[in-house]
């Protein structure tokens, strides 16, 4: 609307300024910009194809999950398999966020402040988990501890469940969501360099109060972007996690899969009830993010000098 | 505090940053480390720190090896060349950091501490800022609050790499004249880097010059000024005329013609002659160690420049005459070096 009423207002300066206003004036805006057709077009395809394609599908997920009335969406989370599916994803979420957190941290540490060789090799592995389908990584996982694997028969040998248990799903979900939390650190703290660290050392500081006064508060937005990515991702992970759940039913299958198997099984309410939970966090990540990178592009604004 | 260095080398890869440092300030010095980039000035300024570690070398403060220390450990007050302030922190409590990461045993209780940081800021000028953050700060105050942050810990050695480098040509020289008269006020052993020769002649009490890893001279800023003892000296403070000449059984030529100037010591063979602009004099024609034609005359400030044509025909050269001589463009003059250098080539 501003832009619109600036245009305007530059035009009509023009046209009074102009000996022959009228069509030179007009002839100017022309060359300026697109003819309002050809605008109105761009827009417009722009709005039905995000309109298809994104709003449609997440309306009808709602829609879906509310066909029967409100109280069969109720009855259908509070299902035992239905309730055990949201403690198994928000378990599994917390242990590979909170694993994440810290190995992002120590990658991104290590990448930004320090100079080593094989800087640019770990930088590339860190987004291997991106780059390869999550069937394969949970396939590797399948490899390394099912019962024919690297390390089966000594885990079975001393009794430790992996595979089609907890700790096969957190493994494979770590694996997945690993680069979130690096990859919105390592610009941050590079552009930071390490002057600030250096110091808070030659004022006497140690390395734990370096990192706690110094370093966190710098890089605290940067790390809860990636930690809420990184939940958002670890929360709807279905590929990794199909292959070493196992799908027992109301222990190991988590939401995703759990809205899987009851689609297959006709029970669409249940089934969109489910989905509906994680399309509702997909939003709620969706609002913090923005927030968030506000606050990261002020970090940024302040910095310059 | 005096500070002693000796044999210090440090090479990153293949370059050498410093190769064989030798350095001794005493106690109480201001001391200015003058180079151009690359010429590990400032290297050796983040290893008396503790920031950086050399590969071989000794540093001790008051005899005591340094080296075994660190960074933490050293009390030295360093201010960087970008202020390093916290940016998440108030001007207070980034100049109370030093206080407050003190072990519990030796840290002063909050009112101690908050008279001193108090204090810091009055000396700084800028207690007025106590709440500021430092974005809100022009580069000159984060210069201050960086200074009043280093001396928050009582430092026995104050450390400054480019302390007025990033700053716009006014700030800088009232700077430079509050840091000398901070420094007598504070008598801290002192040392800070810069590339600007004339910061380094009229801030410090001596001046190191260095290139490429290696001391060239140490000295008052008269000594350096003055007496250049090398050619990169003579040619990196204040600006030189350098004329390529050959020195061969006590007569020096230029270009084959014989200029009336005697060489100085041993030398023979190619060379280089080193005037500064306002040591050549200007004599009637036909007299004078050199020939030339006024090519052009510029007046600004208390000197006008003149641009001659030696009639040697080595070049023409800039020189700095006093405003009362009056020149004009095609006259012909002598020029006469009333002290000047010869360097081997």
């Amino acid at each position: 609307m501003s832009i619109e009423m600036t245009l305007q207002r530059e035009r009509s300066r023009r046209s009074v300024a102009s000996s022959d206003a009228g069509t030179s004036a007009r002839a100017a805006a022309q060359v300026r910009t697109e003819p309002s057709t050809v605008r109105i077009a761009i827009i417009a395809t722009a709005m039905i194809f995000l309109g298809v394609f994104v709003v449609l599908p997440l309306v009808m997920v709602f829609a879906q999950a509310f066909s029967r009335g409100m109280t069969a969406y109720l009855a259908a989370l509070a299902e035992p398999e239905a309730l055990s599916a949201i403690r198994l994803t928000l378990l599994v979420a917390l242990i590979s966020v909170s694993l994440n957190m810290v190995f992002g941290l120590v990658a991104a540490w290590a990448i930004a402040k320090f100079k080593f060789s094989g800087k640019t090799i770990l930088i590339t592995l860190i987004d291997l988990p991106f780059s390869v389908s999550p069937v394969i990584s949970g396939m590797v996982f399948v490899l390394l501890f099912g019962a024919q694997g690297y390390f089966g028969s000594w885990l079975q040998s001393h009794d430790i469940q992996i595979l089609f248990a907890v700790p096969g799903i957190a493994l494979a979900t770590t694996f997945v969501t690993f680069p979130f939390v690096a990859r919105a650190l390592i610009p941050l703290m590079q552009e930071q360099g390490t002057q600030e660290e250096e110091a808070a050392i030659s004022l006497g500081a140690s390395g734990l109060q370096t990192f706690f006064r110094v370093t966190l508060p710098n890089i605290k937005w940067g790390v809860l972007y990636g930690v809420l990515l990184c939940n958002a991702r670890a929360m709807g992970e279905f590929g990794a996690v199909s292959v070493v759940s196992g799908h027992i039913r109301g222990e190991t299958n988590t939401m995703p899969l759990v809205v899987e198997i009851l689609y297959n099984e006709y029970q669409f309410v249940a089934a969109f009830a489910i989905a509906s939970l994680l399309a509702m966090l997909a939003l709620i990540t969706l609002i913090a993010k923005a927030l968030l990178e506000r606050h990261l592009d002020e970090g940024k604004l302040s910095d310059d000098h | 505090m005096t500070i002693e260095v000796k044999n210090l080398v440090k090479r990153f890869g293949a370059f050498a940053a410093l190769d064989g440092v030798d350095l001794r300030v005493a106690d109480g010095e201001l001391l200015a480390l003058l180079g151009p980039s690359g010429s590990g000035k400032t290297t050796l300024l983040r290893i008396i720190a503790g920031l950086d570690w050399p590969d071989s070398g000794e540093v001790s403060f008051d005899g005591e090896n340094a080296l075994a220390r660190g960074a933490g450990e050293r009390h030295v007050g360093f201010v960087f060349q970008h202020y390093a302030l916290f940016r998440h922190m108030s001007v207070f409590e980034n100049v109370a950091f030093g206080l407050r990461v003190q072990p519990r045993a030796v840290r002063k209780d909050e009112a101690a501490i908050r008279a001193r940081v108090k204090q810091l800021l009055e000396l700084v000028q800028l207690d007025w800022l106590a709440d500021r953050y430092p974005n809100q700060l022009s580069g000159g105050q984060r210069q201050r609050i960086a200074l009043a942050r280093a001396l928050a810990i009582e430092p026995r050695i104050l450390l400054l790499d480019e302390p007025f480098g990033a700053l716009d040509a006014k700030v800088r020289k009232e700077l430079r004249k509050w840091l000398r008269n901070l420094h007598h006020e504070i008598n801290v052993t002192s040392i800070f880097v810069t590339h600007d020769q004339e910061e380094a002649l009229e801030v410090a009490n001596r001046v190191v010059v260095m290139d490429k890893g290696r001391i060239e001279q140490i000295g008052t800023p008269g000594e350096v000024y003055d007496r250049p003892a090398t050619a990169f000296v003579h040619g990196f403070i204040g600006e030189s005329i350098v004329l390529p000449v050959v020195v061969d059984d006590g007569a020096v030529r230029l270009n084959g013609a014989r200029i009336d100037i005697a060489p100085e010591g041993e030398l023979s063979g190619p060379s280089q002659l080193y005037v500064r602009r306002h040591d050549l004099l200007i004599e009637p024609a036909g007299s004078g160690a050199l020939r030339g034609e006024v090519v052009q005359v510029r007046s600004f400030g208390p000197v006008q420049r003149a641009e001659v044509a030696l009639a040697e025909g080595a070049t023409a050269i800039e020189i700095d005459v006093p405003r009362e001589r009056d020149l004009h463009p095609g006259e012909m003059v002598g020029l006469t070096p009333r002290r000047y250098r010869i360097f081997a080539a």
